[in-house]
């Protein structure tokens, strides 16, 4: 590794229980064609500093740990390589979410923020001894892409509405339910709903779509909350109608 | 330190750990569950399998040939009541897998699709394109959350068994955020901890897969069973190792040595079967063992291409054209162009053999239970006899969910039956195990856990890889006994506590260490050649029933080697008889057909 190429990554490190504020360090990374950021920063684990603190697992960018920012861009840093940043790079925390230590953040509310949305089938009481249900290639098409999430969070730390309002249930935790909405199989559009269209659901979302832009597994959760918005707003047309219709309907009953 | 009382404790988020737990759930529903993972549940290595989950769902295929398939695959060391029970409960699984929601791939008119994959006769493999364990393990994931029963602590990194009178009463655990040490009380406890494929250098293995339960349960007195049958996974990426499907293969893909020859024709696998028309238990669909031990043969004769990351063979699925790759195999398109800058569709993948898989691991009987009452294991940390010498491919996550359901079932009725317990007796267990922890904390010396996990790895690719000696087992053996006393001289450099994992993986390393000797001394003791377990040395290069149609027993010795036994397997129907594929295997097939018929 001696006459390997080397490029400086400045790296945010912060230990709560020593420094009052994060801060950047430089490192130099050895690296070749093949080189990820998550090699890059695994090297600095092994050789440099093992006090740095980040998560990673798959290290094959299908289990969502490794997600920070590469300047200033959300990314998985095992599916990021080092040829594509030659003269250097900021590695720093995902944006939006509170940090623990150096690159690792809080997870809770958006783990918390996946469950609210009911990500199950609900009401088809089908059993095992029944038979699969039938699902054809088209059925499947619908909901397909909104299934690829993997839960990295990248989405959340692109989204400018999550960082003003983190009560906002964010990209990924309605391209989720909306995955089962959409699902031939449930029949709990109506429980998700209640939680989905409401201001901290779809409708915080100002449609920036910087949220699919980042995504890296093109789960589009942009055009999710956008179905679940023309969703929204015809249900609310829908139910002004059927309210008009009852009051009419019960006008002329008093009549 | 915190104490917090559950009626089971599930030590592991992947697919068996929350098969369990949904099971647990819903067979007792007033139970109390807590699901204990290092990380959250949707990181575990499930999320990595790639081509599918085996279960008889094709007319022409039946629970016998399912049976066959396996028992032969593992060379015949595999509890045949186990593997009974096993396809018997396969298909169910999966169905309910379907009502849960997993994206299963179909065919037009929406009925389930299966594909091939090596060493099964029929196809029957259910997949969801080749995301199959990534979209298994979100669907259970999700599908937990439906339980508020199942309480979750995530990031909690397993420290030691909790143990009342041989019967297991909970976990000590560090919250890996707060920094601080829990007891979890529990009336049974499950370890669905997943594998240890991190003890070798170059594998296909998640960083997480580093042995944990496996080694703390071996330390408390459980037996390691059958853990020198390691599986070398034929088709990893050079360099990094990341896994391509062997689905590329069902699917029809080619393996091919620098010549273009389809090599896998000389080694008991042929003859060649035409280009686009896969032909189960031929060539490319032969088991995985067989498989990576041709690539051996072809690389030593120096037939293999040479590249900077080592010598490959190439897998060529150009002919399968762009549609279907990018139906069925998307993801392995993806990992190829981002980590080999390689499209598929235009040129074949490079691959070598890469560790993969223990088909090994915690002895328990067929009710998932260990030789410690209340303690269960599933899933790959287990070893409940299911997979012998060689595991078929897609017959693990097929595994997770048999045996999750079972483990889950088994470890609410244990629970029920209550476990009792002296408060002041955990606490000073738990105390202990805190104090050793402290130490480690501050463990002063000049040796790095860097240099150990390297050298581990290396040795034990060198000692027990594809192929093996006494020569360099023996060498192996050696280093693993020397690691083990350098370990303690490691410097911990990090003292924070919150998310500390200079400490966190010292610890990992050790508990690789003691994998790694319950592997390496399994392998020097074994002296014959059965499904993964390759011997070069003259005398043991055939099958040895006579002397070895046995699991192997690793006991833990404190300070030194660990003792080997054995035990018996049980055989119900299916005596053990040669192991052949290709045109071999069809004609020992037809020979039994008519056997049966007559």
């Amino acid at each position: 590794m001696a006459d390997a190429k080397k490029l400086l990554l400045k790296v945010q490190r912060y230990n709560p229980e020593k420094d009052n504020a994060p801060y950047l360090v430089p490192y130099e990374i050895p690296w070749d064609d093949q080189t990820s950021l998550l090699d890059g920063l695994q090297y600095l684990k092994d050789c440099v500093c093992p006090d740095l603190s980040f998560r990673s697992s798959c290290r094959m960018a299908i289990c969502g740990s490794c997600g920070v920012m590469v300047n200033c861009v959300p990314k998985l840093a095992c599916k990021t390589f080092l040829r594509n940043y030659s003269d250097g790079a900021i590695v720093e925390p995902l944006a939006n979410f509170p940090v623990e230590r150096d690159l690792v953040v809080d997870l809770t509310h958006f783990l918390e923020y996946i469950e609210a949305l009911k990500p199950y089938v609900i009401g088809n009481a089908r059993k095992p001894a029944e038979g699969p249900n039938t699902q054809t290639p088209t059925e499947l098409a619908r909901y397909h892409k909104f299934s690829m999430c993997i839960n990295c969070g990248l989405c959340y730390a692109a989204c400018p509405q999550f960082g003003l309002n983190p009560a906002f249930l964010g990209p990924a935790a309605i391209t989720i339910g909306h995955r089962y909405n959409l699902d031939s199989r449930d029949h709990g559009r109506d429980e998700r709903v209640q939680t989905m269209n409401t201001k901290t659901g779809v409708w915080s979302c100002t449609f920036v779509g910087y949220c699919s832009e980042v995504c890296p597994k093109h789960a589009d959760p942009a055009a999710a909350l956008q179905q679940c918005k023309v969703e929204s707003a015809l249900s609310f047309v829908t139910s002004i109608l059927n309210c008009k219709k009852n009051k009419e309907a019960s006008h002329g009953n008093k009549a | 330190m915190q104490t917090l009382n559950f009626d089971i404790a599930i030590i592991g988020g992947g697919g068996s750990g929350l098969r369990a737990a949904i099971a647990a759930a819903e067979t007792s529903p007033g139970l109390n569950i807590a699901l204990v993972s290092k990380v959250y549940p949707m990181r575990s290595h499930t999320v990595a399998a790639e081509g599918g989950s085996a279960a008889v769902w094709q007319d022409n295929d039946s629970l016998e040939l399912h049976f066959s398939d396996t028992v032969s695959g593992g060379d015949w060391l595999c509890e045949q009541d186990v593997v009974e029970y096993f396809v018997q409960n396969c298909t169910r699984e999966m169905i309910q897998m379907e009502q849960w929601g997993c994206p299963w791939s179909r065919n037009p008119d929406g009925s389930i699709a299966v594909r091939n994959f090596g060493g099964m006769k029929v196809p029957r493999t259910w997949f969801a394109a080749d995301k199959t364990g990534f979209h298994m393990l979100h669907t259970l994931f999700q599908t937990s959350l439906k339980y508020p029963q199942i309480r979750r602590l995530d990031e909690h990194f397993i420290l030691d068994l909790l143990e009342e009178d041989g019967r297991a009463a909970g976990v000590v655990a560090l919250n890996m955020i707060e920094g601080e040490l829990l007891q979890i009380r529990a009336g049974a406890v499950v370890f669905a901890t997943g594998g240890a494929g991190r003890v070798y250098r170059y594998n296909t293995n998640a960083s997480i897969v580093t042995g944990d339960g496996m080694s703390i349960a071996y330390r408390r007195g459980v037996a390691l069973r059958d853990m020198e049958f390691v599986q070398y996974h034929p088709t990893g990426l050079p360099g990094s190792g990341i896994l391509i499907t062997e689905a590329s293969r069902g699917e029809g893909g080619l393996m091919l040595n620098k010549n273009g020859y389809r090599y896998l024709q000389d080694y008991g696998l042929g003859p060649e079967t035409p280009m686009g028309q896969p032909k189960p238990k031929f060539m490319e669909l032969g088991p995985r063992d067989k498989v990576s031990q041709a690539f051996w043969h072809e690389w030593r004769a120096g037939r293999m291409v040479s590249t900077p990351h080592g010598d490959v063979s190439l897998l060529d699925i150009r002919h399968l054209g762009k549609e279907k790759i990018l139906e069925r195999l998307p993801f392995i398109r993806e990992l190829s162009m981002q980590y080999m800058s390689i499209d598929p569709i235009n040129d074949p993948i490079p691959v070598r053999p890469t560790a993969h898989y223990t088909m090994g691991g915690i002895a328990t009987d067929k009710n998932c239970e260990t030789s410690i009452k209340g303690l269960f294991a599933v899933g790959e940390c287990s070893s409940i006899g299911m997979h012998g010498a060689n595991r078929l491919g897609s017959n693990s996550l097929a595994e997770l969910l048999v045996f999750g359901e079972a483990a889950g079932r088994w470890a609410a009725q244990r629970s029920k039956e209550g476990v009792k317990v002296s408060p002041t007796a955990l606490d000073a267990q738990a105390d202990d195990t805190e104090s050793r922890f402290k130490t480690i904390l501050q463990q002063k010396g000049k040796e790095k856990w860097v240099t150990i996990r390297n050298e581990m790895g290396l040795s034990m690719e060198e000692g027990c890889g594809i192929y093996r000696s006494e020569e360099l087992m023996r060498n192996t053996v050696d280093k693993l006994a020397e690691l083990q006393d350098r370990v303690r001289n490691v410097g911990v450099v990090d003292s924070a506590s919150v998310f500390n994992t200079d400490v966190l993986n010292l610890i990992e390393i050790s508990y690789g260490l003691n994998v790694a000797e319950a592997m390496a001394h399994s392998a020097i003791e074994r002296r014959e050649s059965r499904g993964a377990h390759q011997r070069l040395d003259e005398d043991y290069q055939q099958r040895d029933d006579e002397n070895f149609l046995k699991h192997s027993l690793a006991y833990y010795n404190k300070d030194a080697a660990p003792r080997i036994e054995y035990e018996s397997v049980k055989i119900t129907k299916l005596q053990p008889a040669k192991r052949v594929y290709g045109a071999e295997g069809a004609s020992q097939d037809n020979k039994n057909k008519e056997k049966g018929n007559g």
